[in-house]
């Protein structure tokens, strides 16, 4: 072991070579990983480099008027962004206020009221739920869910708003089946079991011995949920919910089928509309001539933007989570 | 005793709880019939010739074989570019860089990266590969798969290796044993379950994205193995097949959507697996 200790130049050359080998080899690897290491932040400024490059000619026609612009004109090459930005907000903001308190619900329920046998089995189903591809709630809410709430749900809706001021513009007919309602109710079904997965984890870090604590005190349980479960995961279920909020913001296929692809502004929420990641899909492929293509680039610079600003946020709160939990656990 | 409190307190804990019992029985509903209407219209439609045509005109008992390859193709592709990237990139953060600033950068893109939408990663390979290759290619689709596979990997691979116990770090260290060394013979060993965790999801997550293919593999109603060329994916001929009027088509997308659910899940669950495998060692 000694000799290990020794300089290079005293040891047999043999073994000298062999050590300056391992060095190399050594620095290879570090170097190697590093790369990788730069590869990911390469990805992401080459995101934004090169979307700022294909929008940069709509934002230079349009100016600051291209984010309020109402019109969406290929033909006559009118490009404003504002029908797009208003439905990618109104959907998820919709979507958000159904799915929230639904999957804090589903949560309450696995990690206090579930029969103990059941809570494995229902908790892992709601975990893989939350990996099915959005593909599938896209067709299953064209084919069924539409059709479903066209007939049966809608015209019900209308009638029953119809006498109420306020309402009776939010939910106007005709009853299309396609829309931004629609749209919404398909969003929180597919952000549901991600909000319940996560807030799920979060109740299961509070200790024991808060709750234990307050029980012992005569608490009910709705008690030690509104008043120490719920404060103490506070950040966690915030940043999940956060994290939800960026999916659902930038969730293409399940929107792009039932929103019925319309850039205008109603204000019935049961009128077609658009989003912009459901716009991009819709006329990518057809986009003729460079400001149509540019256009569709520049409203996609705007969703980047929208959820970097989301997902940073909710990254913020898990952080500040994870360290008062003292560890990265997932 | 204030009795009046008390029932007071006593009916809100019955009405909350019923409330909650309510929204987990609402949730689990709408998710249980989405995938039953799945299992039933997709079984209805399941046959040989999905496997064995390749996609047709309506009427000409047309399959879906092209696409179950091209999507297959750009898959292996994607995990096959993704995974050593994002191995060495996690690497980087939980053994040289765990400190460093530079690597809570890193963690932070990575994990936007990570939820970022997927149709800007298609719209940025469009810039990068479409527009300067001149044409749509499964080369760029497989591209846009990686991109989504390297943060997966990278948040499981930094997440697994920090979970190994530094004792057995410097136990090999101890002996002598180059840093890269330990690295790949004893951390990469012991955290193996984690990481191919990680993969597995990572596959998991590619197999249903339609949006980042849209406008970088295209489609293509023909059989091709041409990775210069457009190629055809499931999730793009869902896409397409579900908004057009054709009955038949309808019911191969419907077999389409399950042919993907139950890859997504048996991934997922075969995930969980590895996952109770590292669990229990």
């Amino acid at each position: 072991m000694a000799d290990v200790a020794l300089p290079p130049s005293r040891l047999p050359p043999s073994l000298a070579a062999a050590l300056r080998s391992f060095g190399r080899s050594d620095a290879r690897f570090r170097w190697l990983t590093l790369g990788a290491a730069w590869l990911v932040l390469l990805i992401f400024i080459g995101i934004i480099a090169s979307l700022w490059q294909g929008a940069w000619p709509a934002f230079r026609t349009f100016g600051f008027g291209f984010f309020s612009g109402t019109v969406w004109n290929p033909v006559t090459e009118k490009f404003g962004a504002f029908p797009a930005i208003y439905g990618t907000l109104v959907t998820s903001a919709l979507a958000m206020l159904v799915a929230v308190p639904v999957g804090i619900g589903i949560a309450i329920f696995l990690t206090e009221l579930c029969p103990r046998p059941l809570r494995r089995p229902v908790g892992i189903a709601i975990e893989l739920l939350a990996g099915i591809p959005s593909i599938i709630y896209g067709i299953w809410g064209l084919f069924v869910f539409a059709p479903f709430f066209q007939q049966s749900v809608e015209p019900w809706i209308i009638g029953a708003f119809a006498d109420i001021p306020g309402l009776s513009t939010l939910f106007a007919g005709p009853p299309y089946g396609i829309g931004i309602f629609t749209a919404s109710l398909i969003l929180s079904i597919m952000i549901l079991p991600f909000i319940s997965a996560v807030t799920r984890d979060v109740f299961e870090t509070v200790p024991p011995m808060l709750k234990e604590a307050a029980y012992g005190l005569g608490c009910t349980t709705w008690e030690v949920m509104w008043s120490v479960v719920l404060p103490f995961a506070r950040s966690g279920v915030v940043g999940g919910a956060m994290l939800a909020l960026g999916r659902a913001l930038g969730e293409t296929m399940a929107v792009t089928f039932v929103i019925g692809n319309a850039h205008h502004i109603v204000t019935s929420l049961l009128a077609p509309g658009t989003t912009i990641s459901a716009t991009i899909a819709n006329e990518f492929t057809e986009a003729l001539g460079d400001l149509y293509v540019s256009s569709l680039v520049a409203i996609g610079m705007i969703l980047f933007l929208i959820t970097f600003v989301v997902l940073a946020a909710a990254q913020l709160m898990l952080r500040s989570l994870e360290a008062r939990s003292g560890g990265r656990s997932q | 005793m204030n009795l009046r409190l008390y029932a007071r307190r006593r009916f809100s804990n019955r009405m909350f709880l019923t409330l909650s019992v309510a929204a987990a029985a609402f949730g689990i509903a709408w998710l249980a019939i989405i995938l039953g209407t799945l299992l039933v219209q997709g079984a209805a439609a399941m046959n040989l010739s999905i496997f064995t045509n390749p996609t047709a005109s309506a009427g000409s008992n047309g399959g879906l074989s092209n696409a179950i390859l091209g999507s297959l193709i750009m898959s292996v592709l994607a995990v096959a570019v993704g995974t050593p990237i994002g191995i060495l990139a996690g690497t980087y953060l939980a053994e040289y860089g765990r400190h460093s600033r530079f690597s809570v950068i890193v963690r932070f893109v990575n994990d936007i990266l990570l939820s970022a939408p997927s149709i800007l990663i298609g719209l940025f390979i469009y810039e990068l590969v479409v527009v300067h290759m001149g044409h749509f290619s499964a080369y760029a689709g497989a591209a846009a798969l990686a991109v989504l596979v390297v943060p997966v990997v990278v948040r499981t691979t930094e997440n697994m290796l920090l979970l190994v116990p530094n004792t057995l770090r410097e136990a090999a260290a101890a002996l002598g044993t180059p840093r890269a060394f330990v690295i790949r013979t004893v951390t990469w060993r012991a955290a193996r379950a984690g990481i191919m965790t990680g993969i597995l999801l990572a596959i998991a997550r590619i197999s249903g994205e339609t949006a980042p293919l849209l406008f970088t593999a295209l489609n293509n109603s023909f059989s091709s193995t041409d990775l210069n060329a457009p190629m055809a994916s499931l999730p793009a001929v869902i896409f397409q097949y579900a908004a057009s009027p054709s009955d038949e088509w309808h019911r191969l997308a419907w077999a389409g959507a399950l042919i993907i659910t139950l890859a997504v899940l048996s991934l997922s669950i075969l995930a969980r697996i590895f996952e109770s495998k590292r669990m229990s060692q």
